[in-house]
């Protein structure tokens, strides 16, 4: 299937978000369709996580729409959002931090339900509950065990399948292996393509490490400060990156040191954001440039994305 | 010839209300002068513990036993002021987090020139002048105006920059960087790698790098040390290690690093299970519960560390002899 001949599922048209005086979004735009796994990819403070609560309305934006099948997040009214949240789901970094440390993990799982199908009973929601704990690879034994006895790992697979227990349209996953050690992160993104494969979900991948996302998405978002600075489907992302921040990013990645002092200081708020580290900038890069598509499917929002290109 | 730190024997236990636990089981290591030293394992696998116990910063419900020797003289039962003689001076620590390693109080120039005046009985005014040669010279910009400033004012990256400057004001003989870039970005992660190396072909001090990035630590290592469980299971030179993995363990780690070149996948390389409790661990080899090539012989007899000084592998069917 082409998602590009379906409409979009999600379309975030030009999102800002203010933490008082201080934005950390900036007029933010993409789509994502039914079944996609899109990664997003950003150092701290790019605005990756601010993104993903945005979207569902985990904190207010002050601008632009979030619309989900058609209809705007922002502006429907708070029984809507209820309803529609059951189809937008979010996996979060922190495994333990992110369980009720009072609730055993059957209750973690069953609030959801409790919630979205308050028609089932009890014998029911065991049911359910049971299915999905073995599907997430824990023992239904541990269904009355508290957070605080699992390993992070394990707290993880809760949380996946407290997410997963409804069969979200989206998953959003917001650095959901970054604090697990490296030979339990492949059993949950596995994990997760397995749902995804079996349910349909449509997966929104934020992460710091751009290995890791190469191999589970099929478009990558680049962010910078606050700003989305390429879109582009993966292949083009890791293979002929044209931004220059995407470039040092994948350097780096790649072990190669480039040092550019920046002291510090806060990202450029005016023109383009990275042109105080950028080895191409140019005195017309004082004036921010839009995010543009270069070539079918590749946006970049570079002065010089075009002489980059040849 | 002695090594310039030789760790023989060292268990590390920790008492706990529901009993007694071992993060680091009879280990021994040396670090020669001016080599760098990779210790990479998962969290728990008591990397880090050994290292805070040759620094007499343990935790206080914990106990070390065995042997920690730096230049020839034993650190384990060394009173605190002879302990706080050597460490800082021929003895440096480097830290993960830089901002809590940092004193949140004090200016930059102050926290570096105490170093000089402690252990160096500088003047307060030289020391200074020392401060803001090294800050230049681990490439912090304007160091002279980085004198007055608070922790909180400079990035992460400018943090750790200035306390690999601080580690290094007294020409330590051995520093010991704890998960150095772990809390930076990738972009400032490769800087701080570059620093160190060029810190240490400038100044020629031993390094022990400890990290769960085994990328962090490819780029560094003259030679490795993986750890499980709190014992160390492979040790080999470190493009050695790369290339020809012996211990199922390591070779495991290895596969599991996600790539970014070369074919990509559809599902990622996983090792089943997950790093046992120090509660947990048997008779036999702590790896066998998630090792493939795991026999009966691994459940009930632990497997020694076995090979010449330069590679070995603790394993009763190693990938390679």
């Amino acid at each position: 299937m082409n998602p590009a001949a379906t409409d979009p599922m999600l379309r975030i048209a030009g999102l800002d978000v203010r933490f008082g005086p201080r934005q950390v979004l900036f007029d933010v735009s993409f789509e994502l369709f039914a079944g996609e796994t899109v990664g997003v990819v950003g150092e701290s403070g790019s605005g990756k996580s601010t993104l993903a609560r945005a979207i569902l309305r985990l904190i207010p934006a002050d601008k632009g729409a979030i619309l989900w099948r058609g209809r705007d997040l922002r502006s429907c009214d708070s029984s809507t959002l209820q309803r529609l949240r059951r189809e937008l789901q979010i996996v979060f970094q922190d495994p333990l931090g992110s369980l009720n440390p009072r609730m055993t993990v059957a209750d973690t799982i069953a609030e959801p339900l409790r919630i979205f199908e308050p028609g089932l009973s009890a014998g029911e929601r065991s049911v359910r509950i049971g299915a999905m704990l073995e599907r997430v690879g824990l023992e239904a034994g541990m269904a009355d065990r508290y957070p605080h006895e699992f390993s992070g790992g394990q707290c993880q697979r809760i949380g996946i399948a407290r997410a997963m227990i409804l069969s979200p349209a989206l998953l959003i996953c917001d650095e959901p292996v970054s604090s697990l050690d490296v030979s339990v992160q492949g059993q949950i993104v596995n994990l997760l393509l397995d749902l995804q494969r079996d349910a349909g979900t449509a997966l929104l991948f934020i992460s710091h490490n751009l290995a890791l996302v190469r191999h589970l998405s099929h478009r990558i978002l680049v962010m910078y400060a606050g700003r989305l600075i390429e879109i582009a489907a993966r292949d083009v992302v890791y293979e002929k990156p044209l931004h220059p921040y995407t470039r040092t990013l994948l350097a780096a990645a790649a072990g190669q040191a480039e040092f550019i002092a920046t002291d510090g200081a806060a990202p450029l708020q005016t023109g383009c954001a990275y042109r105080d580290r950028c080895r191409y900038a140019l005195p017309l890069c004082a004036a921010r440039p839009a995010l543009e598509e270069i070539d079918t499917g590749h946006f970049v929002a570079c002065h010089r994305a075009r002489e980059l290109l040849s | 010839m002695t090594s310039l730190l030789q760790v023989a024997g060292l268990t590390v236990s920790f008492s706990r209300p529901t009993g007694s636990i071992e993060a680091v089981r009879q280990v021994s290591l040396e670090v020669e002068a001016c080599e760098c030293l990779g210790i990479v394992g998962e969290s728990g696998s008591g990397k880090t513990q050994v290292f805070m116990a040759a620094m007499g910063l343990l935790a206080s419900n914990a106990a070390a036993a065995g042997s920690v020797r730096f230049a020839g003289e034993e650190l384990l039962a060394a009173p605190r002021a002879r302990l706080n003689r050597v460490r800082g001076s021929k003895l440096a620590m480097i830290f993960q987090d830089p901002m809590t390693s940092l004193t949140p109080h004090l200016t930059i120039g102050t926290q570096m020139a105490e170093v000089l005046v402690y252990h160096g009985g500088l003047s307060w005014g030289e020391a200074r002048g020392a401060a803001r040669r090294m800050l230049a010279r681990v490439q912090v910009p304007e160091p002279e105006r980085r004198l007055n400033q608070y922790p909180h004012e400079l990035s992460g990256g400018l943090r750790q920059r200035v306390m690999i400057g601080m580690s290094l004001l007294c020409e330590p003989a051995l520093v010991i960087a704890d998960e150095p870039t772990t809390a930076l970005d990738v972009t400032v992660q490769a800087q701080i790698i570059a620093l160190l190396r060029l810190m240490r072909r400038e100044l020629g001090m031993a390094l022990v790098l400890i990290s769960h990035d085994l990328g962090v630590v490819a780029g560094l290592a003259d030679r490795i040390l993986v750890m499980y469980a709190g014992r160390i299971v492979e040790t080999a030179g470190a493009v050695d290690l790369f290339e020809r993995a012996r211990h199922p363990y390591t070779a495991e780690l290895l596969n599991c690093i996600p790539r970014l070149s070369g074919p990509r996948l559809d599902r990622l390389p996983t090792l089943a299970g997950q790093p046992p409790r120090p509660q947990e661990i048997g008779a036999g080899c702590a790896f066998a519960p998630r090792c493939p090539r795991a026999a009966e012989r691994c459940r009930v007899e632990r497997p020694e560390l076995q090979g010449d000084t330069a590679r070995q592998a603790a394993c009763h069917f190693p990938l390679l002899p």
